[in-house]
């Protein structure tokens, strides 16, 4: 008896993971993942600097902001809707510890507090607007976008705020922890977090209550609403999550310009929707994953520092960007059965 | 038997409409009940009251004798309340599981993490006690529809429902998948379950229901045993008079031209070897079981998929049909068995929608449109297929589905399309408007158009056919005369297979359901 059980868990674990590799997300992650491979091979015999410690370190570095408003990005899209404040989110977060720290003087801890709680505060608006007044996910972050930029410009009177008095603020994104250990690895902070964030991230879609609804919310909120699920509050802390995220993506980019660029952020969000789009969750809701986010991330920033490093013009990388978007997609809509 | 459920002067409005008026219905245990009326009777409205999704305005619902107050749908939940909605709603991006957990998953570690295994095996558990073959991983948009609907079956039972409402359920279920289904409906009846089923085919209720509830208006009408009542006298109930069922289509005008002549037509296993013709003012019916082929003669005839081989002729003249664009040219017209996904856009107001196929005869200067002109053309139809609307710029959506099919109809009727196929022409659409739709399918006919009928309705086809086509797994297995066919000849002609081994292959097929 005891051994046929045993079989039976084990193929029952075999099907399990079978179903979960055939999957079209693990399909498109693997696909996302090749054009990773790809372009790093591509750009590494085009160009003898482009693989030395000193590139790869800065496109880890430039992927770390990106990365962490396209997670942000990626809940949002996987319950189908859409945010576009997540830019000038981060700006707002990063000028509002600029404020507690510079203007007001207050502890370090208080900075990084205030940082995260506005943003998640701002994604709770977006989420009640969106939620309870129904106001379409597009039309209600294009204004929260817009009021976070003026907000930012007002409070800060246009002009940036430095952390000169927070020796510690630069520190969060540029230091390298792992460089104490390692020295030979001298991979900045900013990126250790945002692989921390993707690992908890991930683990909050696939593992818990809140990931579940967020793919049944985009997948079929009418079933969700009369399975009895309070639909609404789901959706705001979902949008609550992705403003704190953005939170913390705030506190990047102004640890590594040590300080908060109030014009900064806008245009931050197309190409935060661009990786997650590349990494294959879908915009029409019910699907997607972290760890495609993170690789259309790279992808982006692959592509921009290789171009760069191949001395094409500035306006010829937009181009180039714009290009593998569109095929990026239409290689998802190919593998589809029709 | 007791009362599981009783329901008394119930009765709701919304905005300009009174749905429910001392709406009753009374649910023992361990029955299967069936509710009836025809489409804007009330009855989707009580079913949605009773599992919460709308708040009554008035009237008593009480269980087991306890009045009670049902808030929402998680208060019907835990009043052992279950339905299965008419449009399935499951999430298919999650998995089975998930699915059927949905809204009370079981937490494991740090009470943080869904613990999937337990909800995985749970799953299981409720799988066997309907002995269902089904994966708890699998995603549910990788199921057939069948199984999609065991799925929202399991998920009601998981919650200790006492009380299973559903609604349609057979809609889009082959036979095979039917008798699974009443076969568990017959379990959950021995288990004491309350069945509340809601359905127009008349045939199903006789087999599995025990009591009948009718409703008209909104109002409560009677409730009869099935075993002891004639179908028109319940018919009689739903309409409010009796039906004369008797009508018999006049005899097929042998001397008319023949408007669509098929040859030959093959496209891989679906269609083998198709041959027919109609002539011109003869209503040519299609019977069959679901799956034999119909629907797909009538799309590549139109056009819509791809043929192997097969010649047709359009008036003696052979065509070359290669897109839905070349048929409406050779004027052959096809309605959809799905209005709502490829007929009309319910958005849209009915006079739009009319003229949306014709658009361009109702420009001035190439490209301005003519509103003028449009709303002539669509009075005179709205007037002659008798569709009943506020006016022409009425929402379609808000129509009923009889006449949210008349506009399907005069839409190709602007086109002049000489030859139509309308496929299961009647299908979701209540008894009184039922017979509308015969009544102009006959006028149309007299018109001196021809008229392809596929319908799965056996007592539709012989009502209004002039001769009678059956399909078998893609074949033509014979033809009858109006005069000459009965249910029993068409039911033979439809499960003629062609040899012992495809008989055992569907036999395996449905045994590894």
């Amino acid at each position: 008896m005891t051994p046929n059980l045993t079989i039976m868990n084990v193929s029952r674990v075999l099907q399990g993971v079978k179903t979960a590799a055939f999957t079209s997300n693990a399909r498109q992650k693997l696909l996302a993942f090749a054009s990773l491979l790809g372009l790093l091979l591509f750009f590494s015999m085009a160009s003898p600097s482009f693989m030395q410690t000193d590139n790869m370190v800065g496109i880890l570095q430039a992927t770390a902001v990106n990365g962490v408003l396209a997670i942000a990005c990626t809940f949002v899209i996987i319950t189908s809707g859409i945010d576009l404040s997540v830019g000038t989110l981060m700006t707002f977060c990063a000028v509002m510890a600029g404020v507690v720290l510079t203007y007001w003087g207050l502890p370090f801890y208080l900075g990084v507090l205030a940082a995260i709680f506005f943003g998640a505060l701002s994604g709770f608006i977006s989420g009640v607007l969106i939620a309870k007044l129904k106001i379409p996910p597009f039309i209600a972050t294009l204004g929260m976008m817009l009021m976070l930029k003026g907000l930012s410009l007002v409070i800060t009177h246009s002009k940036p705020i430095y952390f000169n008095d927070t020796p510690e603020f630069p520190l969060i994104a540029q230091d390298s922890l792992i460089g104490y250990f390692l020295p030979e690895l001298p991979i900045p902070n900013a990126v250790l977090i945002l692989f921390v964030l993707a690992v908890v991230s991930s683990l909050i879609l696939n593992k818990t209550v809140l990931g579940t609804y967020t793919f049944a919310l985009g997948s079929n909120e009418e079933a969700v609403r009369l399975s009895g699920v309070n639909v609404d509050r789901w959706k705001i802390i979902v949008y609550t999550l992705s403003g704190a995220i953005c939170g913390i993506a705030g506190l990047l980019i102004a640890s590594r310009l040590n300080s908060a660029q109030p014009s900064l952020g806008q245009g931050y969000e197309l190409d935060a929707i661009a990786a997650v789009v590349i990494g294959g969750t879908s915009l029409s809701g019910g699907a997607g994953t972290i760890l495609g986010t993170i690789i259309g991330a790279f992808i982006m920033s692959v592509l921009t520092n290789g171009l760069r490093i191949m001395s094409v013009a500035q306006e010829w990388q937009t181009v180039v960007t714009g290009l593998i978007i569109i095929a990026a997609v239409y290689a998802d809509i190919l593998r589809k059965p029709k | 038997m007791t009362s599981l459920v009783a329901i008394s002067n119930l009765c709701k409005s919304f905005p300009g409409v009174r749905a429910l008026h001392n709406a009753r219905l009374e649910i023992a245990a361990g029955e299967v009940h069936a509710v009836m009326g025809e489409n804007g009777a009330g009855k989707s409205t009580l079913m949605k009251i009773l599992a919460g999704v709308y708040q009554k305005d008035s009237g008593e619902i009480s269980i087991d004798g306890q009045a009670v107050d049902i808030t929402g749908p998680r208060a019907a939940q835990a009043l052992g309340i279950g339905i299965i909605h008419q449009e399935l709603n499951l999430m298919g991006h999650l998995s089975v599981a998930q699915n059927i957990f949905i809204g009370r998953e079981p937490l494991g570690r740090l009470g943080m993490f869904i613990d999937t295994g337990k909800m995985a095996r749970d799953t299981r558990e409720i799988f066997e006690r309907l002995h269902l073959n089904l994966e708890p991983y699998t995603l549910v948009r990788d199921l057939t529809v069948a199984r999609q609907q065991m799925v929202e079956i399991a998920r009601a039972l998981s919650l200790d429902s006492r009380v299973l409402i559903m609604d349609e359920p057979t809609a889009a279920l082959n036979d095979a998948e039917i008798d699974d289904l009443f076969r568990i409906i017959g379990q959950l009846k021995r288990q004491g379950v309350g069945i509340v089923y809601i359905s127009h085919k008349m045939d199903e209720l006789k087999r599995i229901s025990d009591r009948v509830t009718v409703m008209r208006d909104g109002q409560y009408i009677g409730t009869v045993p099935t075993a002891t009542t004639s179908m028109d006298t319940i018919i009689g109930m739903m309409v409010g008079r009796t039906l004369l069922d008797d009508e018999r289509p006049p005899a097929s005008e042998q001397g008319q031209e023949i408007a669509l002549e098929v040859r030959g037509l093959n496209r891989g296993r679906t269609i083998r070897n198709v041959s027919f013709s109609v002539r011109k003012g003869e209503i040519l019916g299609f019977a069959g079981l679901m799956g034999a082929g119909r629907t797909e003669v009538a799309r590549a005839v139109f056009g819509a998929d791809k043929k192997d081989s097969g010649e047709i002729r359009v008036h003696g003249r052979r065509v070359d049909v290669r897109s839905p664009a070349d048929a409406v040219k050779q004027g052959i017209g096809y309605l959809s068995e799905d209005r709502k996904h490829f007929g009309l856009a319910t958005g849209m107001d009915v006079q739009t929608n009319i003229v949306l196929a014709t658009l361009r005869r109702f420009l001035s200067h190439g490209f301005i449109l003519k509103p003028a002109a449009m709303q002539v053309a669509a009075t005179k139809l709205i007037a002659q297929l008798g569709i009943k609307t506020t006016g022409t710029q009425q929402k379609v959506a808000l129509l009923s589905g009889g006449n949210q099919q008349k506009i399907v109809i005069a839409k190709w009727l602007v086109r002049d399309c000489e030859i139509l196929f309308f496929d299961e022409p009647t299908r979701g659409i209540d008894v009184g408007a039922k017979s509308e739709i015969y009544k102009l399918l006959n006028a149309l006919a007299a018109q001196g158009r021809a008229i392809v009928m596929i319908s799965s309705e056996l007592p539709e086809v012989l009502r209004l056919s002039h001769r009678i086509v059956v399909m078998c797994e893609g074949r033509i297995t014979g033809e009858l005369a109006a005069r000459d066919a009965t249910q029993e000849k068409i039911m033979r002609l439809a499960t003629q297979r062609e040899a012992p081994a495809v008989a055992f292959n569907a036999g395996a097929a449905a045994a590894a359901f």
